[in-house]
């Protein structure tokens, strides 16, 4: 077995393997090099994003400036959303792998993304007052995108909640597949109810219903939040697998001096 | 195996009744404390009768969650079920329906009388029982698969409403909207429906949620 090793190895050559990064010390080597680029390049892009959206692009004909707020309402909107999805694809590898790597992403992509979906309720809250004459509808998007911060918060607390950490994991991956429901809800909510809430005005497949003025700093804000989600998460992972590596430590050490 | 189970699980409930009776009994005290915090107005409770019904009946479903893997989990039991060939998933859907039997149709039964007690209007007083019907299928489902999944943690009971409540959030919706509209004049069929798909959603996906974590349970 051990002298076939090397030959395995010769004969992947030099093809990017992705599975390596699933071994936390390599992940540690790799994300070392990038996660500083990808830290400035987020807070450089947001920086842009939102001085653009904030004072040199142009208000709105019927919202006047209180428009402005979409270019933090929206972006977090879409990372609250596309960091559940993270997690349920954490999950996923979590259970079918059970790669330890995914186990901790996950376990630090819920704390983000609840963050996320906070900025977006109160964002939308404040925007709410203004434009619709109040703070908070239940209408389904507004309704369904609470369910999405509750989700989160779960997760957060289950995970926390057993002593051995492996099977905190798997429940909380269990609970975020089956809460993967509420994302398609949130996305059509609009469509489907007839909400207070505007239904998308950006769809993959029609002209976006917005002056370009005001969309490309939308889209540079929405690059760089989701640079600095990366960001954020992969500092997390790292500082989360340290963490791991010292408690193994001190029990190790705790276990030889008993 | 599967129906033995579901007996096993009645014969235990009917031994220990006081536990079985506790969520009917909350259920109905919870219910008639809003007249009484509200006001016994019959137009303003009229109108949120089927609300209230419906989160006592929601909140009386938890209550008795803990017990229903908890002491297997702990006595080993779980661990004979899970050698005795009856895949998890189906065990989930034991559980699920012996908690359907012992709470979801007690509560069914009682949340009659309660609504009139409220003044709900007459004629959306089969809409509602007719909704909770299906509503409180897909609430046992999904408890059980909550149950399931915090088998071993640390005060499960106080971690399995916060994880069980935002899930049920949509049966509330339409099961209340089914009965609102009702009493409004309008046509309850499209909440109806609604439920019907959400229980059928409900049905595989918290059997194999709820198996996969009896599984992860027994072996940590």
């Amino acid at each position: 077995m051990d002298s076939a090793q090397p030959i395995l190895g010769a004969a992947r050559g030099k093809r990017w393997n992705w599975h390596k990064l699933a071994n936390p010390g390599q992940f540690l080597r790799v994300s070392a090099r990038f996660l500083l680029p990808l830290s400035i390049a987020g807070v450089l892009i947001t920086a842009v994003g939102l001085v653009w959206g904030l004072w040199f692009s142009p208000a709105d004909w019927q919202q006047g400036q209180t428009v402005r707020i979409m270019y933090i309402h929206v972006p977090s909107a879409w990372l609250a959303m596309s960091g559940y999805a993270g997690l349920a694809v954490c999950s996923v590898i979590s259970l079918v792998w059970r790669h330890p790597l995914a186990d901790i992403a996950a376990a630090e992509i819920s704390p983000v993304g609840a963050s996320f979906t906070a900025l977006c309720l109160a964002s939308g809250s404040l925007w709410g007052r203004p434009t619709w004459g109040t703070w908070w509808v239940w209408d389904a998007r507004l309704t369904s995108v609470l369910v999405l911060f509750f989700l989160y918060l779960g997760h957060i607390a289950l995970i926390n909640a057993f002593d051995d950490r492996e099977r905190g994991a798997r429940a909380g991956a269990i609970l975020a597949l089956v809460g993967v429901i509420n994302l398609p809800i949130i996305k059509f909510s609009v469509t489907w109810w007839n909400t207070l809430h505007q239904p998308a005005s950006i769809s993959l497949f029609s002209a976006p219903k917005m002056y370009v003025g005001m969309l490309a700093p939308l889209f540079v804000s929405a690059l760089g939040y989701t640079l600095l989600f990366a960001a954020i998460v992969v500092s997390r992972t790292r500082s989360g697998i340290m963490e791991r590596r010292v408690r193994g430590l001190l029990q190790a050490r705790a276990e030889r001096a008993a | 195996m599967f129906g033995r189970l579901v007996r096993r699980e009645l014969v235990m409930a009917f031994r220990h009744g006081a536990d079985t009776l506790g969520a009917l009994l909350f259920f109905l005290i919870a219910g008639s404390l809003f007249p009484l915090a509200i006001g016994p107005s019959p137009d303003v409770l009229g109108g949120i009768a089927p609300g209230i019904v419906w989160v006592c009946a929601l909140l009386a479903a938890i209550l008795p969650l803990d017990r229903v893997f908890g002491a297997d989990f702990e006595d080993g039991t779980l661990d004979q079920l899970l050698l005795s060939g009856l895949a998890p998933a189906l065990i989930t859907l034991a559980k699920a329906l012996a908690h359907w039997l012992t709470t979801g149709l007690p509560l069914l039964l009682a949340a009659g009388p309660l609504a009139i007690m409220l003044r709900m209007p007459g004629d959306a007083l089969p809409v509602l029982l007719a909704g909770l019907l299906p509503g409180t299928l897909t609430l046992s489902l999904l408890g059980t698969m909550g149950s399931a999944i915090v088998l071993g943690a640390r005060r499960g009971g106080v971690l399995l409403p916060l994880l069980v409540l935002p899930l049920s959030v949509p049966v509330l919706i339409f099961g209340a909207a089914a009965a609102s509209s009702k009493a409004q004049g309008l046509p309850a069929r499209p909440e109806m429906l609604l439920l019907g798909a959400l229980f059928a959603l409900a049905l595989p996906l918290c059997s194999v949620a709820g198996g996969l974590s009896l599984r992860a349970a027994a072996e940590g």
